[in-house]
Parts: structure tokens; sequence; C-alpha cells
């Protein structure tokens, strides 16, 4: 059975390797290469979810006591984990045999695609940290390569760096967090970690809590990054720049979820009760609180379809941060699975939208599209439902687990972000499929809109199915990453997402149902949501100051002191008595060179034998 | 025998300079050495590899050459991997043919005698011939500001290289062994008295040589005026000769070196940070991959700083390790760096930043490679650099108890901000030169051709072997050491 899951590692890199050597000249078939590699690790994932297997490891580098393994953690956790990747990663690679049909470099982003399955495999298997540090790191690389797929493009190119430098940030903290974890247990393995706290109180397993309580902070810092947590969140809007099915792919459901997953993964092998004696663990819950919240209020104004669907990424991937951040990884992890294949389900129609509109983005520009395309009409508006937290579907399950765990944890405060985060959702979820698919035709392109062929609407047929179902015990039981569910009951979490779902559809439906245009666009507060609370203006500020003025001061410091002043003083120095020299000798380098030899052997051989 | 490895690129300068073809002589040189240091990896246990002569009975010296111990090992690895393709990747202006090839063997070969000898005084003397050809190079054959860059490499260097002779001489004398054996000088005692100006004479002059803060102002424009081959052998081998030294003679001096401590991390983190900020506002390709290396010396002198701090290679096992790792990933990878610019500046006639853009449209191959060796200078995992970089940190907290941090550790710490600095750097450099619109020089710019793309390669495939598998290296530092005269294998000890 390990050797299966070995597989389904080794697969997608040995797709992406024959496509960067081999076939560059044949397009078509490194797209049937990815997509079948992408088949058949699903079909493994399937096959190796039930059985029990063992975890065998390859020595990476090794000195000492050191050993730094890769290997495979086949528990419950990662497999799940697998069925969400391989799952979501198969049907976007199908949607894209026909998205990216006629792309010049086809080849390029499926070989990206590929090598995206391989790394986003390893961070789901990995049974250490550090196995886990390096294809992070290259997951964050796929992205790089996939965002500037069209890299010609200013504006791709600068989103893709802006991407990764952000996520390095988050990495910084994410490594010395690492290092200081090992420094305090001895260990990098995620069993390792489960046996040395065993459930135990920290104080008396380590010299100090807070260091221990650092360390869990800084490792967070990585999640940050990659799950694009406020400060850090400003790449994921920008890595819409990529092509859409990627969008789906890699900046909703898998990769961003990373962070999520690994916080998960942290919590569960130091354990839950452990980690709630530990100091500054709110911190978390309220970053994730205070993400899904900024992000939500963003979302309300944005007018590009892919934009808008990012930040409610963003607020959705808050939602999970913070019931990670309040002891709840089950909830954090099913809302993962649930929201996986509802937010492909949305982006992968709003690439099916954009396709079918010669690639216009704004909603404004659409309008109409439930007469144009039924099929992406009716699952684009399940997918809305299941986001909106609508009962009985996917997202609504996992929404109310979150809610509960705010409750139960008597974190009111977050409670009232959520619930209101929960509003809003459903506000601009509304706004944008009102505005998009009903009314009437805004432009001529959304006029000549047609459906899209089968290649594209089967995997949108699909995953609307599993917004509906996978909140239902049958699926989630046995297909979410951790499941815990304590039966459904009516209480405060109930009454908050129902009435969120009320206010907030019943507001959307006064101001944007048959709206022509936006009615609280010269809102002067809507304004600054729209401009995202000018957050990159700030960056940018702080970019263009702190970093390149300060390395601007710093290279003519380096220069005129160093260079100049300190150390070239002595070479002028030296450079005078040599220039003597070179006046009594032939005056060019040559001799220069010759004479210094010379007298590094003459110096060299005097002292030798004075001494 | 293993003066072989010497004795065949001098030889091969020899039959240039007298007449023989230069390129062709060149090439078959430095790929037999090439192909001897690939399979010493192999045939590790054959004692017929050391030779010991002496030349000099009073002072006692000898031409003792063989392979010390792994790190040697690695070190020849480096240097045939990056002579090869140097001598491949040349291109000499017309009529220069013989000085050309000829100094890039000398260079090879003064590198290869560094590493190789077993006595100090040939190992000092080796490198110092090896700067002759060098700075011959960047003043007769070099580009744009050449003549400038090589008196200031001259003059820097060659101040290095007496105080580092006065620091081997102290060192020698205060020893009180009989010969400049190494195996003689590490099993004698220096007082400690002594050691701390010993120690300070080394940093220095090792320092210098290894472009330590505030003596790295050569690097970069010395670098950047070189011919390639000279940029790529000096920045990715000669360069690691001061390490190495440091490293090899460290066990005399440790706690000379112990009371510079502090002194020795405030200028690693000047190389990562200060040097760090400096290449971000490069704005040219060849100055910011000459600063770039420049900053990441300070990595490896990080995990020497963990070494020292530690007391010995018993209490901080990983620090040499992680050290010689990530000089071998450093040497490959800078190497590739220097090789692409260069076949940048021939296609487009610039590498100035503000006047590139798209290169990556019209040759995507070069694009491939030299996002392959940034990616590695900015230590992605599974090319070298990660390895080395990831062991240095390790061995930065290697020691570490989950209490306050020592100094080690905030240095660890306050370095790996350097890893957020080298992605801004490299990635607005790829940005800039690769991505974006194409623009009149680069729409048209030839790929790279066959004889660009075969050393490329070479290189690339050892930053991947490295990278993916680093115990490939580690494996190589766990044999056990033996030279002319040290049979005491490890093994023999432990019995």
């Amino acid at each position: 059975m390990e050797t299966l899951a070995w597989i389904i590692l080794g697969l997608p890199l040995l797709s992406a390797v024959t496509i960067h050597l081999g076939l560059k000249s044949s397009k078509n078939l490194s797209a049937y290469l990815a997509t079948g590699s992408a088949f058949v690790t699903l079909v493994l994932a399937l096959i190796i979810l039930m059985p029990e297997t063992e975890n065998r490891a390859l020595e990476w580098a090794t000195i000492g006591d050191l050993k730094i393994e890769i290997g495979l953690q086949l528990d419950s956790f990662a497999k799940g984990m697998m069925i969400v990747v391989t799952g979501v990663g198969f049907l976007v690679h199908l949607f894209s045999l026909a998205y990216m049909k006629d792309d010049s470099a086809k080849e390029r982003y499926f070989c990206g695609l590929s090598l995206f399955m391989f790394s986003m495999t390893g961070i789901v298997m990995a049974p250490n940290f550090l196995m886990m540090f390096m294809f992070w790191e290259l997951v964050g690389l796929s992205s790089y390569l996939l965002i500037g797929h069209w890299y010609e493009k200013d504006s791709a190119a600068d989103a893709a760096k802006k991407a990764f430098l952000t996520n390095r940030i988050g990495d910084f903290g994410f490594m010395i967090g690492i290092l200081m974890l090992w420094g305090i247990t001895g260990t990098f393995t995620f069993d390792g970690l489960s046996e040395f706290f065993d459930g135990a109180h920290p104080e008396v397993l380590v010299p100090s809590v807070t260091i221990l309580s650092i360390s869990i902070l800084l490792i967070f810092m990585g999640a940050m990054g990659k799950s694009a947590q406020a400060p850090l969140h400003v790449w994921l809007p920008d890595a819409m720049e990529g092509p859409t099915p990627v969008s789906a792919l890699i900046h909703a459901a898998t990769m961003v979820a990373a962070g999520v997953f690994m916080m998960a993964r942290l919590y569960t092998s130091i354990g839950v009760d452990t980690i709630g004696h530990l100091w500054g663990m709110n911190t978390i819950a309220w970053i994730g609180g205070i993400t899904s919240l900024l992000a939500a209020l963003m979302a309300t104004q944005q007018d590009d379809i892919k934009k808008i669907l990012a930040y409610s990424t963003l607020s959705q991937l808050g939602y999970m941060v913070m019931a990670v951040g309040l002891l709840d990884p089950e909830a954090g992890m099913f809302h993962l699975f649930t929201h996986a294949w509802f937010k492909a389900l949305l982006f992968l129609g709003s690439g099916a939208v954009i396709y079918a509109c010669h690639h216009e983005q704004n909603i404004w520009k659409m309008g109409g599209l439930q007469r144009k395309m039924p099929i992406t009409f009716l699952t684009f508006g399940i997918g809305t439902l299941a986001l909106c937290g609508f009962p009985f579907t996917a997202g609504f399950f996992s929404k109310e687990q979150i809610l509960e765990s705010a409750a139960h944890s008597k974190q009111w405060g977050l409670f009232a972000v959520a619930a209101l985060v929960a509003c809003l959702t459903t506000f601009y979820m509304l706004r944008l499929f009102f505005i998009a698919f009903l009314g009437k035709n805004r432009s001529d392109k959304a006029n000549h809109a047609k459906e899209v062929g089968p290649l594209m609407f089967v995997p949108l047929v699909i995953l609307a199915v599993l917004a509906l179902l996978s909140g239902y015990q049958f699926l989630a039981n046995n297909l979410s990453p951790l499941y815990n569910h304590e039966g459904f009951h009516v209480g405060a979490p109930f009454i908050a997402s129902i009435s969120a779902l009320v206010i907030g559809g019943f507001l959307s439906w006064k101001l944007y149902f048959n709206a022509e245009s936006d009615p609280l666009a010269n809102n002067s507060l809507c304004k600054i949501f729209r401009n995202k609370f000018y957050i990159d203006e700030l960056y940018a500020k702080i970019v263009g100051y702190a970093q390149d003025t300060v390395a601007a001061i710093v290279h003519f410091i380096d220069e005129l002191v160093i260079n100049g002043l300190i150390v070239g003083g002595f070479s002028r120095a030296a450079g005078g008595i040599g220039r003597i020299f070179g006046r009594l000798q032939s005056g060019n380098l040559q001799g220069y060179a010759a004479l210094f030899g010379l007298g590094v052997i003459l110096v060299i051989y005097l002292t030798v034998f004075v001494s | 025998m293993s003066i072989i490895f010497v004795l065949i690129p001098v030889l091969a300068a020899l039959a240039i300079l007298c007449g023989c073809k230069a390129r062709p002589t060149a090439l078959i040189a430095s790929g037999l050495t090439l192909f001897l240091g690939v399979g010493s990896v192999f045939c590790w246990k054959a004692d017929v590899w050391s030779v010991t002569l002496q030349v000099l009975s009073k002072p006692s010296i000898h031409l003792a050459m063989g392979f010390y111990d792994g790190m040697s090992l690695i070190m020849v690895l480096l240097s045939v991997l990056v002579l090869f393709t140097a001598v491949f990747a040349g291109k000499a202006p017309e009529g220069s043919q013989k000085l050309y090839y000829s100094s890039i063997l000398l260079i090879g070969a003064g590198g290869l005698g560094a590493f190789l000898s077993t006595d100090l005084f040939f190992f000092y003397a080796f490198h110092e011939l090896a700067l002759i050809p060098t700075f011959l190079m960047i003043g007769m054959l070099g580009t744009g500001e050449r003549k400038e860059a090589a008196w200031k490499i001259t003059i820097y260097l060659a101040l290095g290289s007496i105080i580092l002779l006065a620091g081997l001489i102290w060192l020698v004398s205060a020893s009180g062994s009989d010969t400049w054996l190494f195996k003689d000088l590490l099993a004698s005692k220096i007082d400690p008295k002594n050691q701390t100006g010993i120690a300070a004479l080394l940093i220095v002059g090792f320092g210098v040589l290894i472009s330590l803060f505030p003596f790295h102002s050569w690097a970069a424009p010395a670098y950047a005026a070189a011919p390639a081959p000279v940029a790529m052998l000096h920045a990715g081998v000669l360069k690691k000769f001061g390490l190495f030294g440091l490293i090899r003679l460290y066990p005399m001096v440790s706690s000379g070196m112990q009371d510079w401590l502090g002194w020795l991390i405030v200028l690693l983190l000047c190389n990562i940070l200060w040097v760090g900020f400096v290449t971000i506002n490069q704005k040219r390709l060849d100055m910011m991959l000459g600063n770039s290396s420049v900053m990441h010396m300070g990595y490896i002198f990080l995990a020497f700083a963990a070494l020292v701090q530690a007391g010995g290679a018993a209490a901080n096992p990983i620090a040499i390790p992680a050290a010689v790792v990530l000089m071998f990933a450093h040497g490959i990878s800078i190497a590739l760096l220097f090789l692409l610019t260069d076949v940048i500046r021939q296609r487009t006639g610039t590498v100035e930043l503000a006047e590139l853009g798209g290169l990556a449209k019209s040759a995507p191959r070069l694009a491939f490679l030299f996002g392959l060796a940034g990616m590695a200078s900015i230590g992605l995992p599974g090319l070298a650099n990660f390895s080395g970089e990831v062991l240095v940190f390790l061995s930065g907290f290697e020691n570490y108890k989950g209490e306050g941090f020592g100094c080690v550790q905030v240095a660890t710490i306050l370095a790996l901000w350097g890893v957020v600095i080298s992605a801004v750097y490299i990635l607005r450099a790829y940005r800039q030169t690769f991505q974006g619109p194409a623009i009149s020089v680069t729409e048209l710019a030839k790929d790279l051709n066959l004889s660009d793309q075969i050393p490329a390669i070479i290189l690339a495939a050892a930053l991947l072997v490295v990278g993916l598998y680093p115990n490939s290296l580690l494996s190589l530092l766990k044999k056990p050491p033996y030279c002319s005269g040290c049979d005491q294998s490890i093994e023999q000890v432990d019995k």
C-alpha cells in the first residue's frame, strides 16, 4: 500500500519532468499526460483511503544523530486531505483541457500543474516539519510559475513576484518557529511531537512556556503567508492574474488552505489541551477573525468576478484559521473540506463565464447569463448557496461548526465577527449572482455568450453535487481529513447563521436586484472598501521607503565610507606604493603581478629561513 | 599521485604556451581532471592518491598532497566541476587564445593544489599562485572598468595574503611543530595567550580573501569586470579557500577564535544584511551577482560561528558539514549564474537591468536555467543551496534548549531575514530581465546554443543532485580521513 502512496507523490513529478524535457513540442500530449497523472493519483488516493498503511521514510540528510527524512505519513488526516487535493486537482485538469485549449504555452501550464500536484502531495503526506517546509516552498514555486504564466504581461509578472515574496516573509517566521520547536523538543516529526507532549501540561516538559508559545506563533507566521492572513493577505487578490483554473485549484481550494492544514497538523500532534495551556494562542483566532471581516468588507465593492471570489476566499480562510485558533481544528478542517469543493466550483464557474464572455471579468458588463448558460448558471447558483451557508448545503454544516466552536469557548467577540461575516458573505455573493447572471445583457460580449462544452461543465456538475452533499455525515465521515460531528441542535449558532442569511440576502436583493449600476459606488465608506482599506498602497510606500531607500543609503555609505575612506585609504596607500614600483618597473599590470608573485615567494622564504 | 590534479592543468597550460591548440588542449586537460575528480569520489580508499616529498629540511616543508579528509574531496570535486565548465564556457577574444586558456588552467591548478595540499606552506602558496593569472585576466581581458577593478582586487588580496601569511607563520612557530604538515600541526597545542592574536590575523587575512565585511568591496567590481570563466573560478572556487582554511585550522586556535566570536558574528551579519541591502540597490546584473556572492559568504561564516561558539565539532557536529555543503552549493550556483550572465551580455550587449526585459520569450532555455540557478541561490528546496542553508540554520540552533537565545541563535534569526532579501533581489532581476514585454534588444536574442548548454547543464545537474539528496555529499564527509602519513583512520582510532 505504501508503494501506492509513493506513486501518488512521484507520478506528478514524473509528469512534470517528462513534459519539460521531452514533450515541449507536443502540446496536446503534455496536457493529456498531466491530466492522466492527476486521474491516476485520484484513483490511488481513493484506494489507499481505507486500509491501514505503514509509514516508511528515506534518509535525506544524516549527520550523526540528526536525521532529516523524506517519508509519508499515511494517517486518515493526510489521506482525507489527499482526496481534496487529487479530487479538485483532477477536475481542474479536466476543465483546463478546454479552458487552455488555444494557449500558446499549454505545455508549460500543464507542467506547472503537475509540479503543483507533486508539491502539494508532499505537504499533505509529510511526516515532519522539515519535509513539509521543503514542499511548502515548492508549492510557492509552482504558484509563482502559474500566476506568472502570462509573464509577458507586466501585471502577471509583478503579481507572481509579490506572491513569492510575501510568502517568503511568512516562511521567515515559519523557519524560526521550526528551529525553536526543534530546540525545545528535539524532534521535527509529528509523531515525535505527540510523544514528547503526550497530553501533559507544558510547564513540566519545557523550560519556558513563553518560548514554546512564541515558537508556535512563529510557525503560524508560515500559515499567515500561505493562507494569506492579514497583514500578509495582499498577494492573494493579485494572484488572480493567473489562469482561472489555477485560481480554483491553488488559490482557492488547496494551496492556500495548506496553512490551515499545517496548523491543524501541529495542533493535533501537540494536543489541543496542551496548546490550550500556552500563552497568546487567542492571537491566532483573532487574526483569522480580523482577516475574514476585512476581506468580506473588501469583497462587497469589487467589480471583477475573480476578485470578488478571491476576497471571499480570504474571508473563508480567515474562518478556518479562527476555528483552529479556537482550539477546534476539526471544525477548521471540515470547513476546509467543504469549502474546497464549492469554492473550486465557483472559480471554475467564473472561468466558464469569463471564457464564454471572451475574457470579460467585470460583472457590470455581464448580466442575463441565466438564459445563455443554464448549466453554469445552475451550478454557480448551487455554489453561491453553499458559500452563503444556505440550510442543507455543505457550507451550512461547516460554518455552523465554526460558529459553534466560538460559542462553545465563550468567545463572543469572535462569534459576533463570524456572524457579521456570514451576513456580508450572503450580501456580496448575491450581489455577484444578481448582477452577473440575472437581469438583461449589459454588453455585447455577454450577449454573445454561449454555454461551455462538456469538458468544462462536467467538472462543474460534479463539484455542484459535492457542494450539496459533502457536508453530510456519510461523505464527511469518510472523506474529510478531520471530522467530529456532535449532532445538530438549534442554538445561538443556528439562529445567528439563519438571520445572517436573511439579512444579507434581503439587503442584497433590495440594492442589486435588477440594478444597472452600483448604488453604493459614491458612498465614501464603500470607497474605502473598494480600495482595500488602502493597505496595498501603504505597503508599496513602506517597501519604497523602508527597503529601497534604506538600500540606497546603505549602498551609498558602503561606496563612500567603507570602500572610499576606511578600507580605500589603505588600498590607496598601498596603491601609491604600487605605483612607485610601477614607475620603476614597466608600469603595467603584468609587471606588477610578476613582482607580486616573486615578492610573495621571497617573503615566504626569508621569513621561513630567518625563523 | 593526487599531484596529478595539479600537473595536468599546469602541463596543459605549458603546452598551450608552447603552441598546442589552446581550446582543445584546455578542454581535454580540464575534462581529464573532471574525470579523475569524479572518479576519486568512487575509489576513495586507494592509498596511491597521496604523496609526500620533502622540499626543504629546515624548516621542514613537504610537497605533500592527498585527500586529507572528505572536505578536501568535496572541494576538489567543486574545483574540477567549475574548472571544466569554465573552460567549456570560455570564449577567448581573437589573438588572446593562449593567454586566456592557459590562465584559466593555472587558476584551476592553483585552486586544486590548495585544496589537495596537506602541508600548510603549499596550501598557502598554491592559492597565491592562482591569484596571479586571476589579476592578469581581469586587467588584460576584462570588460568595463577592468584596470581599476584589477588594481583593487590585487591590492586587497595581496594585503590579505600578507596578513594571512603573518598569521600562519605565527601559528606554526607557536605550535612548536617540526613540520608544516597538517597532521603534525593539528596534533600540536598552542598556548591560549598566542591564540588570540593568531586568530585575529587568520580572521582578517582569510576574511579579506572571502570578502568578509568590511573588506568586501573588491569583489563585485572584480567579478563584473572579469572574463566569465575567471569570475566563475574565483567566486566559485578560490573564494572558498579562506573558509576552507578557517575550518581546517580551527582546532589549533579554538580558544582564540572564541575571543573574537562577537566580532565574527557582527561582521557576518553585516555580510548578510548590510551587503544584502547593497545588493538590492544594484542596477546591473553582474554587480548584483558579485554582491550576492559576498552576501552568501555570511551564511558559511554563520556555520563557522556556530562551530566556534560550541567549541568544536564534537559539541556541534552539524556546523562543519553545513559549511561544506553550502560552500559546494554556492560555488556551483554562482558559477552557473556568472556563466549565464555572460551569455546575456553576448546576446543583448547589455547587463543593465533597466535595458533588459522579456528575454524569456526569445530565449526560453536561458530563462529556465537562469531561473533554476537564481532559485538555487535563494535557497529553493530541491536545489543544493537549500540543503546547505537549512543545515547552517540547524547548526545555529543545535545547542538551543528552549530558554533565552544565545548570540548564535540571534544571529541565525537575523540571518534568516537574508533569505527574504535574496529573494527580493533575485526575483527583481529575473522579473526585469526575463519577464514583461519583449523589447528591441531582447526580441531577436538567440537562445543558448549547445556549447553554452553543456556546461550549464552539468552545473545545474550538480545543484539538483545535492539538492535532492544531500546525503550524496554528506556521506563523503563521513569517510575516514587519510593522507600521506596520516594513516590513522577513524576506524583504527575506534578500535
